[in-house]
């Protein structure tokens, strides 16, 4: 019995070390590309050392983008090399769906690299791509910040954001599907289910139950599991390496929002709506005046739901972020040993934080869509 | 962000810190006179400070 513990061990040991080095040789396979070095390279992938460059940095992180930069250097010929790997782009021009891969823009974000794709030239300008009119070599921008010799395309790219969606999604199934599986054999789950088993108890029993009601919870669970266990996945990757900000996409958080919204408004029962445009128990005029506020009040919550999301996500990687570059900034000041001490000391308890933040702020998603939903099925007794 | 601005940032950063403080002291006083209702006043107090944080953001957003 010992013996076979022993092998099992051994053998899951040597699994885990093949994933390793495939996931290594992936990564290298993709790595690697050559810029050169010229006036308009400063966007965020020179040395850092300044504190302007480091905020640039800080806001480039933020932003989603095409494709996986890792570091940067400068080889003995001073080429600015550049380390990452590239993801696929999509996009929709005048002449039809094009698709290539994003090394063909060679880490190029200041417009200056043209991608010829079938008579189509693209650039990408702040992780933006921009399809150039006839004869034009490079986008140029109006004081507006309009471009005046080219024009935004759709977008569809596999960026980074939806790659780390994609691998959520991936890992959620992976995960709840091998715990379903385990209930068949026995009722107690093995290995990480363990986890897993307590978390989706606490959503049932803590979140949905109280808020929408022992008897209509079940419609709901579905949709409260699934942006629970998506949010705290996809913040927790974001304080991965790779840099990872998927909850912290205004767009992501959009979206989020407008499952919320939708789902509490075309469940709402008939007491909701007369709640929000006819009042009960209050005279005539209030009526009338109450009607608009409950209206706006119907999109203030979503709004606030999708703001708070992106906002402390954000500002959760801004912080970290600004408290690693402390390294570097105060340097000259405090010698590097004792910018590095503090920068470590400090990033240690900041990130402590953010794995609570990275569960509150699901616990609290999912608490407050709960929360309406409840408010918009209740069914109220009749005075 | 333009100086109005800032200075709007900073109030409302002000108000949502009386708010938070307040939330969080009555919680804590509630707590320790009934420590059996932690759980309900934990939960209420969260959802409170929320969308008291929700509303602090949002504006700061707008602002911007």
């Amino acid at each position: 019995m010992k013996e076979t513990t022993h092998m099992n061990l051994r053998k899951s040991g040597r699994n885990k070390l093949l994933g390793l080095i495939s996931l290594f040789v992936f990564c290298s396979a993709f790595a690697s590309g050559t810029a050169p070095k010229s006036d308009g390279d400063s966007e965020g992938h020179g040395a850092i050392t300044s504190e302007s460059e480091i905020s640039e940095y800080i806001l480039h992180h933020i932003k989603d983008a095409h494709d996986f930069h890792l570091f940067s250097y400068d080889d003995s010929e001073g080429h600015r090399r550049h380390v990452g790997f590239p993801l696929p782009v999509i996009v929709h021009t005048s002449k039809g769906i094009k698709t290539f891969m994003s090394s063909k823009f060679h880490h190029d974000d200041s417009g200056h690299h043209v991608v010829e794709k079938d008579g189509v030239a693209l650039v990408k300008y702040h992780e933006k791509i921009y399809e150039l009119d006839q004869g034009a070599h490079r986008v140029e921008f109006d004081e507006a910040h309009h471009p005046t010799n080219a024009h935004a395309v759709l977008d569809l790219s596999v960026t980074k954001s939806v790659f780390g969606m994609l691998l959520v999604f991936t890992l959620l199934i992976f995960w709840f599907r091998r715990h379903a599986l385990q209930y068949r054999k026995n009722s107690i789950p093995k290995g990480f289910s363990r986890i897993l088993e307590p978390l989706v108890i606490y959503v049932r029993d803590e979140i949905a139950k109280p808020n929408i009601g022992e008897k209509q919870y079940r419609k709901f669970i579905g949709f409260l599991m699934t942006v629970f266990f998506f949010i705290w996945t996809s913040n927790l990757l974001g304080l991965m390496p790779f840099g990872f900000n998927i909850t912290g996409q205004i767009a992501v958080t959009f979206s989020l929002a407008l499952f919320t919204y939708s789902i509490t408004h075309f469940s709402a029962k008939k007491d909701y709506w007369k709640h929000i445009f006819w009042m009960p128990g209050v005279p005539i005029p209030m009526k009338i005046i109450l009607a608009p506020i409950e209206l706006l009040g119907t999109l203030t919550k979503p709004f606030a739901l999708m703001v708070r999301l992106f906002a402390n996500i954000s500002a959760g990687h801004i912080v970290v972020m600004s408290i690693i570059a402390i390294g570097i900034t105060l340097r000259n000041t405090m010698g590097v040993i004792g910018a590095s001490a503090l920068s470590f000391a400090l990033s240690l308890f900041i990130t402590t934080i953010e794995l609570l933040v990275a569960f509150l702020q699901a616990y609290i998603f999912t608490m407050l869509s709960a929360l309406f939903i409840g408010m918009a099925v209740e069914e109220h007794e009749h005075h | 962000m333009t100086i109005p601005n800032l200075v709007g940032a900073g109030l409302i950063v002000i108000g949502a810190g009386i708010g938070l403080g307040q939330i969080g002291g009555k919680a804590m006083e509630g707590i320790a006179r009934n420590p059996e209702a932690t759980s309900k006043i934990q939960t209420n107090m969260i959802i409170i400070a929320a969308l008291l944080e929700g509303l602090a953001f949002a504006a700061i957003f707008l602002g911007k």
